[in-house]
C-alpha cells in the first residue's frame, strides 16, 4: 500500500492536477472567507466552512477522475493487479493519496482562522469541528468518486459521473422535501450528505454524524474493490 | 514451475481458451506459440491473476493463483503484451516504485543496477519513460518483470517492437535467464520460439495443438520438400521439365526476379529430396540455377499441418501413389 500512496502523490504533483485542486481549493476558500469573514468583520467561518461544500462538488471528481481509469487505459493495472498485493491494499493506497491532497487544500482554512485570531476572538473548537467534518465529507466524495473512476477507463466521463452523483448526494434533501410520502422523505433526509455536514457547520458535533460519513466512505471503497475484484470475472 | 490444469476462460459465449493443460519445468524456457488471438495472452493474464480462469487451475509453484493469489505472484515475473509502464515517471523512479511494491528484499541499488545493465538500460535510468523509444519501454517492462528476481518468468510477445540487434540480445538474455528461472515466452512468429524454448506449445482458437520439444516439432515442422529456386532460363519450359521430375507434385512461377530469372516456388511430395535431380535436368538444358532455398512453413502451413494433419497426409498419400505409377511407367 505503502509503494501505491506514495507514487501516487507525487504523481498527482508531476501531472499538474495536485497543483490545479490545491490552487483551486485555496482560491476558493479565500475568496469565500473575505466575502464572508473579512468583508463583514466577522469572526464567525461557518458561512465560509458551509459555502465550501459546493466547492467539493465540483474539485473532488477533478482529484480522483484518474486514479483508476487512467491505470485502466495505459494497462498500468496489469502491473498493479499482478503485484503481489491485495486489491484493498490497491484501493486504500489510491484513497489515502487523493486524501492526503484534499487534507492539505483544508488545512488552509484553519490558516483563515489564525488570520482572524489577530483581530478577534476564534471559537476553536467549532471550527476544529468543522474541519474534522469537512474532512469527513470530503473523505466520503472521494470514495464516490474513485468508485465512478474504477467503472470507466476515460478520465472525462469518470470526473462528470463523479461530479453528478454528489451533486445527487447533495440534492437528496431537497428531493426529500417535495416528497409526500413520509416514511420515504425520512430515509431521504437521513441520507442527505450536506444536512450532516451543516450540522457541523452549526458547531453540532454529532457523533451518528461521524459514523455516517466513516461509513459512507468504507462502503464506496469496499464497492470499488468488489468492481475491480468482477473485472476479473467478466 | 508452471502446472496448468484443463484451463477454460469464457467471454460471454466465446471460448477464449478451451480446456488447455501444459506443464514448464524449473529451468525450461517454455515458447507459446499461436496467431494473433489464439489466447496466449488470456492464458498469460490467467497465470499471472490478472483474469480469473472460468474453470480449471493454474498452479506456480504449487500454489494455486485463485486461492492463494499473494503467494503465487510473489513467484511471478509478468511482462504483459503492453508493458505497463507510468509515462510521467523516470525509469528509476519507475523501477523504485516497483521495487516497493513488490516488497522486494534485496538491496535496492545494487538490485536495480543489475537489472538495468542485464537489460541494457543504464543510459536511459534518468529519462522519462513518456520520451523513451519502443524498444527502450519494452526493456523497461522487462527490467520491471525482474525486479525482486522472481523464479518464474512469464513474458508475452517480449521482442516485439525491437530493431533485430536487440531482438538477438534479449534472445540471448531469455536463455541465459532460462537456466535458473521457468519461462513462458509466447509469440506468433515460429523461427523465435525455435531460436530460445526448450519446448513449445502451439495453441490455436483456445485449444493446444501441439506439445512437443523444440527439436522435434522443427523436425516435422521443416519443409525440405517445399523449395523456393532461381532459374535463368524460358519461363514455359522450366516449368514443363520441373514438372517432369519424380515426386514434384507443384510448379509455380513467382516473379521475375532478374532479367531472365524467375523465381519458382516448388513443392514435391513430404520426405523426397529433388535436388539433385532438379539440378541435373537444368543444367543439361544449359539452363542456370542461381538460387535455391527451403521455403519456411508459414505460421498457417504449421497449423494446417498439426491441425488438419490426417487430411494432408492423406492428400499426399494419394500425391505419392501417383509417382510410384509414373516410375513404373520410366
Amino acid at each position: 500500500m505503502k509503494a501505491i500512496f506514495s507514487r501516487e502523490v507525487s504523481s498527482y504533483f508531476n501531472s499538474l492536477i495536485g497543483y490545479i485542486f490545491l490552487t483551486a481549493f485555496f482560491a476558493a476558500s479565500g475568496v469565500l472567507f473575505s466575502i464572508t469573514s473579512l468583508a463583514y468583520g466577522s469572526t464567525d467561518m461557518s458561512q465560509m466552512y458551509s459555502m465550501l461544500f459546493f466547492v467539493l462538488l465540483v474539485l473532488i471528481p477533478i482529484l480522483t477522475m484518474r486514479t483508476l481509469a487512467e491505470d485502466k487505459r495505459q494497462k498500468t493495472d496489469q502491473c498493479l493487479l499482478t503485484a503481489p498485493v491485495s486489491l484493498t491494499a490497491l484501493v486504500m493506497g489510491k484513497f489515502f493519496a487523493a486524501f492526503l491532497i484534499y487534507a492539505l487544500g483544508v488545512c488552509m482554512t484553519l490558516v483563515y482562522a489564525i488570520i482572524i485570531s489577530f483581530f478577534g476572538v476564534v471559537a476553536w473548537l467549532e471550527v476544529l469541528g468543522t474541519v474534522v467534518g469537512l474532512l469527513l465529507v470530503g473523505a466520503a466524495f472521494i470514495a464516490v468518486g474513485i468508485l465512478i473512476s474504477s467503472l470507466t477507463e476515460n478520465q472525462v466521463i469518470a470526473a462528470v459521473g463523479g461530479f453528478a452523483c454528489m451533486l445527487a448526494l447533495y440534492l437528496i434533501s431537497s428531493i426529500a422535501a417535495i416528497i409526500p410520502i413520509d416514511w420515504i422523505a425520512n430515509i431521504l433526509t437521513k441520507l442527505s450528505f450536506s444536512d450532516r455536514y451543516y450540522d457541523f457547520t452549526y458547531g453540532i458535533f454529532d457523533l451518528s454524524n461521524v459514523l455516517f460519513f466513516l461509513s459512507a466512505t468504507v462502503i464506496f471503497i469496499f464497492l470499488t474493490i468488489r468492481v475491480l475484484e468482477r473485472r476479473r470475472w467478466s | 514451475m508452471i502446472e496448468v490444469k484443463n484451463l477454460v476462460k469464457c467471454y460471454g459465449d466465446k471460448r477464449a481458451v478451451d480446456n488447455i493443460s501444459f506443464k514448464a519445468n524449473d529451468g525450461e524456457i517454455l515458447g507459446f506459440l499461436g496467431p494473433n488471438g489464439a489466447g496466449k495472452s488470456t492464458t498469460m493474464n490467467i497465470l499471472t491473476g490478472y483474469l480469473s480462469s472460468t474453470s480449471g487451475k493454474a498452479l506456480i509453484n504449487g500454489i494455486d493463483i485463485l486461492e492463494d493469489p499473494i503467494g503465487a505472484k510473489k513467484q511471478i515475473g509478468y511482462l504483459p503484451e503492453f508493458p505497463p509502464l507510468y509515462m510521467d515517471m523516470t525509469v528509476r523512479e519507475y523501477l523504485y516504485f516497483i521495487y516497493d511494491l513488490k516488497g522486494c528484499k534485496y538491496p535496492r541499488n545494487t538490485h536495480l543496477k543489475e537489472i538495468c545493465e542485464l537489460v541494457k538500460i543504464t543510459d536511459v535510468y534518468d529519462r522519462i519513460i513518456k520520451n523513451l523509444s519502443k524498444g527502450y519501454r519494452q526493456r523497461v517492462g522487462l527490467a520491471q518483470a525482474l525486479v525482486g528476481n522472481p523464479n518464474v518468468l512469464i513474458l508475452d510477445e517480449p521482442t516485439v517492437g525491437l530493431d533485430p540487434k536487440q531482438i538477438i540480445e534479449i534472445r540471448t538474455l531469455i536463455k541465459k535467464l532460462g537456466k535458473n528461472h521457468t519461462v513462458i515466452l509466447s509469440s506468433h512468429i515460429l523461427s523465435e520460439v525455435q531460436a530460445v524454448c526448450d519446448r513449445i506449445v502451439v495453441i490455436n482458437k483456445g485449444k493446444i495443438v501441439a506439445d512437443d520439444t523444440a527439436d522435434n516439432l522443427s523436425r516435422t515442422l521443416t519443409a525440405d520438400h517445399k523449395l523456393i529456386a532461381r532459374i535463368d532460363g524460358p519461363r514455359e519450359e522450366v516449368i514443363k521439365i520441373i514438372q517432369t521430375i519424380p515426386g514434384v507434385v507443384n510448379v509455380l512461377a513467382d516473379m521475375q526476379r532478374e532479367k531472365g530469372v524467375w523465381e519458382y516456388n516448388i513443392e514435391a511430395v513430404e520426405g523426397t529430396d529433388i535436388r539433385r535431380d532438379l539440378f541435373k535436368r537444368l543444367a543439361s538444358r544449359n539452363w542456370y540455377l542461381v538460387g535455391l532455398r527451403s521455403s519456411e512453413l508459414s505460421l498457417e502451413d504449421i497449423f494446417l499441418k498439426l491441425t488438419i494433419g490426417e487430411n494432408v497426409s492423406e492428400f499426399l498419400n494419394s500425391k505419392a501413389e501417383d509417382l510410384d505409377e509414373s516410375e513404373d511407367d520410366e
